[in-house]
């Protein structure tokens, strides 16, 4: 196959675009980004160890031929939860597979269903979160975004139900490009909870996912997110959350990342006018030859603002993660209480894992602390596992499981730990003999 | 049960053990004694098959079989038990679930099917009041932030759980104060049973009191240089260790 110019052909797939009038400005700007931005190399600082070769073997510059599918809920179904869901099929909604029920004060709406009045809300709103300087594939969303899910909700207002928006892509006869977007607006003193989950048919994926989020917590306000990817190992999947918090206001975010081709996930927090918090936990598990690069950017704009930040990651055979946590203190952001753990548990000698944390630190009256490891399974603790008649395999299970345990056990939706659970617990083994001790521990018993 | 005959082993290249003979027969409590360094806590290790640990020459056989032959995880099956001196902290792993795994391995072993949640539940919970343990540590990480005596307490608990058919106590009185000390000794006295062997590893003549064996050995430089009944740990206890060092020098 002849080599392709990503770029080249991104450009020329993002002129051609038919997309919604009024998101024609947010568009264009876009696509005068992109234009802008070369095609990353390994001398690319944000990409140094994630290789995009892969997309200038085949073009993914092309439009999604089909989506349609037979029977997709069961890959995202998640038992006893009562959501709102939105569901899109290669980057195109389903209304069908959807449901969403009216709560006052509530909007939920995909833009193109919007109304008139609504469209022009979202097009006031749309590119004001989302960083497009650093990373050439939100530049390309805003030059390609078309349809995607508008929340806003009133002040004081709780959102009753989750809302949970999936995204399944499938496999097309050539390779394609789907494009998303989430726009998340709270008002004063409003509460909601926000699943992203990526799923993919079982099957070869040649759907490359640019998908974007963008969220505005108002004064006061509670944002509870999270972000589930457990797409086929072959998927190709770029992301970025990008959040502003108001005075006073909280997000809270958990995110489980299993390996692909390439998937990159980017979520950017800025601490705007003062006082809010950031909570983030996440766990990323590649096996077999997969990827995963996760780059977190929290930004102290503001004094009296906490962060607390907690990654683990676990990797198999000849996988390969990246993490990237960078906390930029401002010098305005006095009192700040930064914390930032990353730990990594390595499983085989091929398996590797890129941790970095930037610290740029310009207030006087602050605190940061930060920390990463990177360890095997640790042999005494395995020596005493066997030592009770627990076989060395289900010991190395228990053990990799446990790294990951407390973050899980910390998952505030009962629905989403009890999901969860077994689709981790899977990346370690197949054989349900040794997963049978992890999934029916104290809780349950 | 037990028989140890002419036990070698080396940690990182040291002779620990130069030549062990030891048999313990069914029902039987022996205490192990010795100064520091004697290679008391290698015989454990040596014998649930630590990986540090290399076997250079000798033999045990556990109930007839070849102990050595066997994995860390079969020894345990068979109903080995070490209760460590320094028991691990891994959290994220709850004590239940650990448990569960551990006693359905060793009932699988015998052809027994595992238990079902809410039996097993029930046994941990009264094992845990038998030996004064919260019941709030089932939940919690394998030894996670437990106090020293804590832990010790958990190590019995563990024993109580699994019913092993050769105990050994490693140090298990090191770091208890003298309440704790009692609460740990009437665990292993509540598991004495004609067909229960134990195997008291300790530097203190204190723990007999509590805990009355049937033999006394005293380790010294890897073997065992003196045997005798209850009475020779008082009689170490007032004369010290220094003392065995010279009557075997002089009978050398």
């Amino acid at each position: 196959m002849a080599a392709v110019d990503f770029n080249q052909q991104a450009v020329a797939f993002a002129t051609q675009a038919e997309t919604q009038t009024f998101l024609k400005p947010l568009n264009q700007a876009g696509l005068e980004l992109f234009k802008a931005f070369p095609f990353p190399t390994r001398k690319t600082e944000e990409w140094k160890y994630t290789s995009l070769v892969a997309l200038n073997k085949d073009n993914y510059n092309q439009a999604i031929q089909t989506s349609d599918v037979e029977d997709c809920e069961p890959l995202y179904s998640i038992a006893d939860l009562n959501a709102n869901r939105l569901v899109f099929v290669n980057g195109v909604y389903k209304q069908t597979l959807s449901n969403i029920e009216v709560q006052q004060g509530v909007t939920l709406v995909t833009f193109a269903n919007a109304t008139a009045e609504q469209q022009s809300e979202i097009a006031e709103k749309i590119g004001q979160v989302a960083e497009t300087k650093r990373n050439l594939f939100t530049a390309l969303n805003n030059a390609k975004a078309s349809d995607g899910v508008y929340l806003n909700v009133a002040k004081d207002v709780q959102v009753i139900k989750p809302i949970h928006v999936v995204h399944v892509t499938t496999a097309q006869a050539n390779p394609a490009s789907a494009f998303s977007r989430n726009l998340v607006d709270l008002g004063i003193h409003a509460n909601a909870t926000l699943i992203e989950q990526f799923v993919s048919t079982d099957q070869e994926q040649n759907v490359l996912l640019n998908q974007t989020t963008e969220v505005v917590v108002g004064d006061g306000a509670k944002f509870n997110h999270y972000r589930l990817n457990s797409e086929h190992e072959s998927s190709l999947h770029f992301g970025g959350v990008y959040v502003d918090l108001n005075r006073d206001s909280q997000f809270e975010s958990y995110q489980v990342l299993l390996g692909g081709k390439i998937k990159r996930f980017d979520i950017l927090v800025n601490h705007c006018v003062g006082g809010s918090h950031c909570e983030m936990k996440g766990v990323y598990l590649p096996k077999n030859k997969q990827q995963v690069d996760i780059h977190s950017y929290i930004e102290h704009k503001a004094p009296n603002c906490t962060t607390n930040e907690v990654y683990r990651g676990i990797m198999a055979d000849q996988s390969k993660a990246v993490f990237n946590g960078r906390i930029h203190i401002h010098p305005d952001a006095q009192k700040t209480l930064a914390e930032l753990s990353n730990k990594n548990l390595l499983l085989s000698i091929k398996a590797q894992i890129n941790t970095k944390r930037e610290l740029e630190i310009y207030g006087d009256d602050v605190r940061c602390a930060h920390g990463a490891t990177v360890a095997q399974l640790n042999e005494t603790a395995k020596f005493y596992l066997r030592s009770r008649g627990i076989s060395a395999q289900e010991a190395d299970i228990i053990l990799s499981f446990g790294f990951i345990n407390e973050l899980l056990d910390s998952i505030p939706l009962e629905a989403l730990r009890i999901k969860m659970r077994p689709l981790m617990a899977e990346q370690f083994t197949s054989d349900r003999e040794l997963t049978k001790h992890i999934l029916t521990d104290g809780e349950s018993a | 049960m037990l028989s140890i005959k002419n036990l070698q082993a080396k940690v990182e290249e040291k002779d620990i053990l130069k030549g062990l003979n030891l048999d313990i027969k069914p029902g039987e409590i022996h205490a192990i004694m010795g100064p520091n360094g004697a290679g008391k806590s290698t015989l454990g290790n040596v014998l649930s098959g630590r990986a540090d640990y290399e076997v250079t020459g000798g033999t045990v056989s556990f109930e007839g079989k070849d102990l050595l032959d066997m994995d860390t995880e079969e020894r345990a099956r068979e109903g080995l038990f070490l209760a460590f001196q320094y028991p691990v902290e891994i959290p994220g792993v709850s004590n239940l679930e650990f448990l569960k795994a551990s006693v359905d391995s060793i009932r699988a072993h015998r052809g027994e099917d595992p238990m079902n949640s809410v039996a097993f539940l029930k046994l941990a919970r009264e094992k845990c009041k038998a030996i004064d343990l919260d019941q709030s540590f089932l939940k919690r990480g394998v030894n996670e932030g437990f106090s020293g005596g804590e832990k010790k307490r958990n190590e019995i608990m563990q024993m109580m759980m699994l019913q092993p058919k050769l105990c050994i106590l490693d140090e298990t009185d090191s770091g208890l104060d003298i309440d704790a000390l009692q609460v740990v000794a009437e665990g292993v006295n509540s598991l004495r049973d004609p067909n229960r062997s134990f195997i008291v590893v300790t530097h203190y003549q204190r723990l007999l009191d509590y805990i009355i064996p049937d033999f006394v050995h005293v380790l010294a430089d890897g073997k065992i240089v003196k045997s005798g009944g209850k009475e020779l740990a008082f009689e170490l206890e007032e004369k010290g260790y220094g003392w065995i060092e010279e009557s075997t020098t002089k009978g050398a």
